[in-house]
């Protein structure tokens, strides 16, 4: 259904020879902005309280992550912040949340373990996402053996199971490094989610891509002469993105999980790093003489999940109609 | 002196039917265009019709070399178009371009009306330097009949058939000699069908434009075309001038499909002769030996089965037609309007 | 602004007293309640079938020819689309006022209809014969077998060959002319009084298309049915049609008998209608256009909804909504303040 407005402006210029009676030829329209189709996923997505609460609550925990400093004042990360004879005590006012085994403020570690959870989720999603993605629009752009080779390399990686695969990575790196800065586990834990991962985002591109090379408009650019980068890259991809971006929104939640799965089996972050997987992996011992050391961390990483998926969801319908 | 601009010969484009997951054994062949030659004059337009399943679209796909043929040549002005190299099937494509059938899908709905126009521009820099790009664009909106201050608009925000007329100016901006519009008005309502027809003519009086019309909708055609080509399951069953072809049809599928086509008057149910096929048309993975028409034709014969028919011109006809019992039957009465 | 709506008086047709036409519409009005605004997209349209006719309703996308059927079926969703107004009248009785259980009674065995995508309307899944089928097994309690036999009889009636065999088909497995005739024998197998037809053929063949056509006027000769075409072809309504009802933004701005119309029609848009189609039989035609678009029924335009696209517009066209009316007293009816300049010319 065409703008109306436009309909009365369009009426004069497509006619420009009639000119008894009718209707006076209308101006062009003013304070009409042109509106893409992002730009409407814009609009949808600005009325949803779903999109404006998760926003608002991964917005707090990225600022947790940044300046953690503003949180607290205490600096677990630093030798000497501990106090073992105030170890497994209850949450109190001195200590909103407690204290661990080891006698460390849990809402300080809470509060210092943002940073190295949100790092792993935001990181592992866009590099997964880049390098799947990539894959994807080869494999699905050109077809043939190129199209057979990468999707079989993908099937085997799909075919690893996430946790399996990781105890082999991760355990086979970990022993040279006991002592490794808190940079290389990071990375390691982040190399590997990418690694395991990556053929998701392949798939869901490459089928984006198969699909899209059919669209009447690829072909009008074929027979304009249009090169293969500019068909990739000006036509292809941002009608192809739209998948891809709401898988990786709804994962970052996901990737975060995994890495506290990780680092509770004791494979993934560890000392001196702070996550909320290798707060409840120490946890684990005291669950039932002293639960807070465990049920905030777990409440953080739950919620910080939770608000992925919200904002996954919501992006996912703002998104969907305009994908028709 | 008219010179041929477009010449086919022959053309044949199979798709392979193929069955198997590892190893991919090929067990038939869809033969959507088998075996067609036409000739296009410079300036003038050739319509194809025919149903579906004819091969129309097919053959639009592989004159612009988006499909390469399976066998058989097309030549612009001379030179064949399947044997150039990269870049002069790219300096070609200036000269021979495309408006498509669905002004729905066939922009790009994330790129500005001012992008699309303005992207042969892109792709063939030499045409226009990139100052006068925008004005070009705005010119070619002013030429189809749209306002240029709608450049920086979307295309879902314009109708059918402002889409079309964008599709139309995109077509235009190279400056091309042939334009190949496959069924360019049959997604549009009536009452636009019409706008945008007129258009095509204009273009064409004002540029000197030679069109390949493709479409099924007859009465489109006549409209339009100064020859016309009757397409049926991959070849050219008769093919002739306006007048030749809808007042003196000799292959009985164009007698039968002009009796099919309702005309808008209903005196015209006493005068019009009425024919109908039995039947559907057959696949075009399966066409019937010799003649591919004679499953529904009531003319058919034994020879019909064993040798199929050529294009050639038949006895007191004044025009090819690939029947071997051709014979001129008037189907629709023709008044001058 | 306030439009000036005068008396509203439907064609008078001949001696038939409107209780007993057997499918009437009456001044019914249709939205459809959107985020983005409300489109009224049927705005007080009458008109009615009998038995034996073939009515026309002819129009564009966005006239609301497809959404009068619907209402008559009693199939618009709703929300988003609402019954604001009118009658619908099958044998007297208001069926807008009638219980859903009683609706559905009428469905299929008073009143069916055919739509034009048959691959769409038939399910994949089950074979032709089940589907047909289903409306014995459910509404008559035949056996499964007795459904089957039933439905081959349909099959047969609409020439399919060996319609026994195909019974046992699926219908990817049918071209799309025989589809539709699937479609129309399902429709039939109620025995249907009124059969309404929505753009039946628009997406066949014209080869095709023109066998359908002819299926369904021996069909409606042979069952004395009343049969409602609802279609944008011209050609399509000139062979087969006895009355048409012309309709543009939601009215019907033309009811006539099909040869009358297309000799003389009385209203601008039908003439530009017929002035700009190509035609088979014609050389060397102009096209005259309609200039403009369709309007958009959310803004439908004061007065006369044709009035921004019509060559003959004046002031009193976009301040008054021209009625229905008979044109010089006889059976033919325009909606046009200067229908009767139309009429009286040559």
């Amino acid at each position: 259904m065409s703008d109306p407005v436009l309909a009365t402006a369009d009426a004069a210029a497509e006619s420009p020879s009639l000119v008894t009676g009718g209707a006076p030829p209308t101006g062009v329209p003013t304070g009409e902005k042109p509106r893409g189709l992002w730009g409407d996923a814009w609009r949808d997505l600005r009325r949803r309280p779903l999109f404006w609460i998760s926003l608002s609550l991964i917005g707090i925990i990225v600022v947790v992550a940044a300046v953690p400093q503003l949180f607290t004042s205490i600096n677990p990360t630093i030798a000497g912040s501990a106090d073992l004879s105030k170890s497994l005590d209850p949450p109190s006012a001195d200590a909103w949340f407690g204290y661990d085994v080891q006698g460390n403020d849990v809402y300080a570690r809470t509060i210092y373990g943002a940073r190295a959870s949100v790092l792993v989720g935001f990181l592992s999603v866009t590099f997964a996402a880049l390098i799947g993605g990539l894959i994807g629009i080869l494999a699905g752009f050109y077809g043939g053996w190129i199209d057979g080779l990468l999707s079989r390399i993908g099937d085997v990686f799909l075919g690893l199971p996430f946790v399996l695969g990781a105890i082999v990575i991760l355990s086979s790196f970990a022993g040279a490094q006991s002592d490794a800065s808190a940079t290389l586990i990071i990375t390691l834990v982040i190399s590997t989610i990418v690694v395991l991962s990556w053929p998701l985002y392949a798939r869901i591109m490459r089928s984006s891509v198969v699909s899209g090379k059919q669209a009447d408009y690829v072909q009008a650019a074929r027979a304009l002469g249009a090169g293969p980068g500019r068909i990739i890259f000006r036509h292809l991809l941002p009608n192809c993105l739209a998948p891809i971006v709401v898988i990786a929104t709804l994962n970052v939640g996901a990737y975060i999980a995994a890495e506290a799965a990780l680092s509770f089996l004791g494979i993934g972050l560890r000392s001196p790093v702070v996550s909320w997987g290798v707060m409840i992996s120490d946890a684990r011992n005291a669950l039932r003489s002293a639960p807070h050391v465990m049920l905030f961390p777990s409440a953080f990483l739950t919620l910080t999940v939770l608000s992925f998926v919200m904002l996954g969801d919501a992006v996912r319908e703002a998104l969907d109609p305009k994908l028709r | 002196m008219t010179k041929n601009i477009i010449e086919v010969r022959d053309l044949v484009r199979h798709y392979p039917i193929q069955q198997g997951i590892l190893y991919k054994r090929t067990i038939g062949q869809i033969k959507a265009v088998d075996g067609v030659s036409l000739d296009l004059v410079e300036g003038e337009t050739l319509g194809v019709v025919g149903e579906s399943g004819c091969g129309k679209s097919t053959l639009a796909r592989v004159l612009m070399n988006l499909e390469k043929p399976t066998s058989g040549t097309v030549l612009y002005k001379g030179q064949d178009i399947f044997k150039l190299s990269k870049g002069d099937m790219r300096r070609l494509r200036r000269n021979i371009q495309l408006v498509m059938q669905d002004p729905y899908t066939s922009l790009n709905p994330r790129m500005t009306v001012g992008d699309i126009i303005g992207e042969p521009f892109e792709i063939h820099k030499e045409v226009a330097p990139k100052g006068s790009r925008r004005r070009k664009v705005e010119e070619l909106l002013e030429t189809v009949g749209l306002s240029p201050e709608h450049i920086n608009r979307y295309p879902h925000q314009f109708s059918g058939g402002q889409r079309q007329r964008i599709g139309i100016a995109r077509a235009l901006a190279l400056q091309p000699e042939v334009i190949i519009c496959d069924e360019p008005v049959s997604a549009l309502d009536v009452s636009i069908q019409a706008q945008v027809m007129n258009l095509l003519e204009r273009l064409q009086d004002e540029f000197g434009l030679s069109y390949l019309f493709i479409a099924h909708d007859l009465s489109v055609v006549r409209h339009l075309a100064d020859r016309v080509a009757v397409m049926y399951l991959g070849r050219i069953a008769e093919i002739g001038t306006e007048d030749e072809i809808y007042e003196r049809p000799t292959h009985p599928y164009t007698q039968a499909l002009l009796s099919a086509v309702p005309v808008p008057d209903p005196e015209s149910r006493n005068t019009k002769a009425i024919i109908r096929l039995e039947g559907d048309v057959p696949s075009p993975a399966n066409p019937p030996s010799g003649c591919r028409f004679r499953t529904r034709c009531w003319k058919a014969q034994e020879i019909c089965a064993a040798k199929e028919p050529e294009l050639v011109r038949r006895e007191d006809s004044d025009h090819p037609s690939a029947c071997h019992f051709a014979e001129t039957r008037t189907v629709v009465v023709s008044h001058e309007a | 602004m306030t439009d000036v709506i005068t008396s509203n008086t439907p064609a008078p047709e001949a001696a038939v007293p409107p209780s007993t036409r057997l499918l009437e519409v009456d001044k019914l009005h249709v939205e459809f309640r959107t985020r983005d605004g409300v489109a009224k997209v049927i705005n007080g349209v009458s008109y009615h079938v009998d038995a034996g006719e073939t009515l026309a309703v002819l129009g564009e996308s966005g006239s609301g020819k497809s959404v009068t059927a619907q209402a008559i079926m009693g199939i618009i969703d709703s929300p988003p689309g609402f019954v604001t107004g009118g009658e619908i009248r099958f044998h007297g009785r208001n069926m807008l006022k009638l219980a859903e259980e009683e609706r559905r009674k009428i469905r299929g065995s008073g009143i069916a209809m055919v739509f034009q995508d048959a691959l769409s309307s038939l399910n994949p899944v089950f074979t032709v014969g089940f589907q047909i089928g289903e409306v014995f097994r459910k509404r008559l309690g035949m056996s499964r077998k007795e459904s089957y036999k039933k439905a081959g009889d349909l099959l047969d009636l609409v020439k399919i060959p060996n319609a026994r065999q195909r019974v046992k088909a699926y219908p990817h497995e049918f071209s799309g002319g025989m589809r539709q005739r699937v479609m129309i024998a399902m429709s039939l197998a109620l025995d249907p009084e009124v059969l309404i037809a929505d753009e039946p053929t628009t997406a066949l063949d014209v080869t095709v298309q023109a066998q359908i056509m002819d299926l369904l006027a021996e069909l409606r000769r042979e069952r004395n049915m009343g049969l409602i075409l609802i279609t944008h072809d011209l050609g399509v309504v000139a062979d087969v049609a006895d009355r048409i009802a012309v309709m543009y933004a939601g009215r019907i701005v033309e009811e006539s008998d099909v040869f009358e119309l297309y000799r003389k029609p009385c209203h601008p848009y039908t003439l530009g209608l017929l002035e700009s189609i190509p035609r088979l039989d014609l050389k060397g035609q102009e096209l005259n256009t309609i200039k403009g678009l369709p309007p958009n029924l959310m803004r439908i335009p004061s007065g006369c909804a044709f009035n921004p696209r019509c060559p003959m517009a004046q002031e009193i066209c976009r301040t008054d909504i021209p009625p229905l009316l008979p044109i010089n007293g006889g059976t033919r009816a325009s909606a046009c303040h200067f229908a009767e300049e139309l009429a009286s010319r040559d």
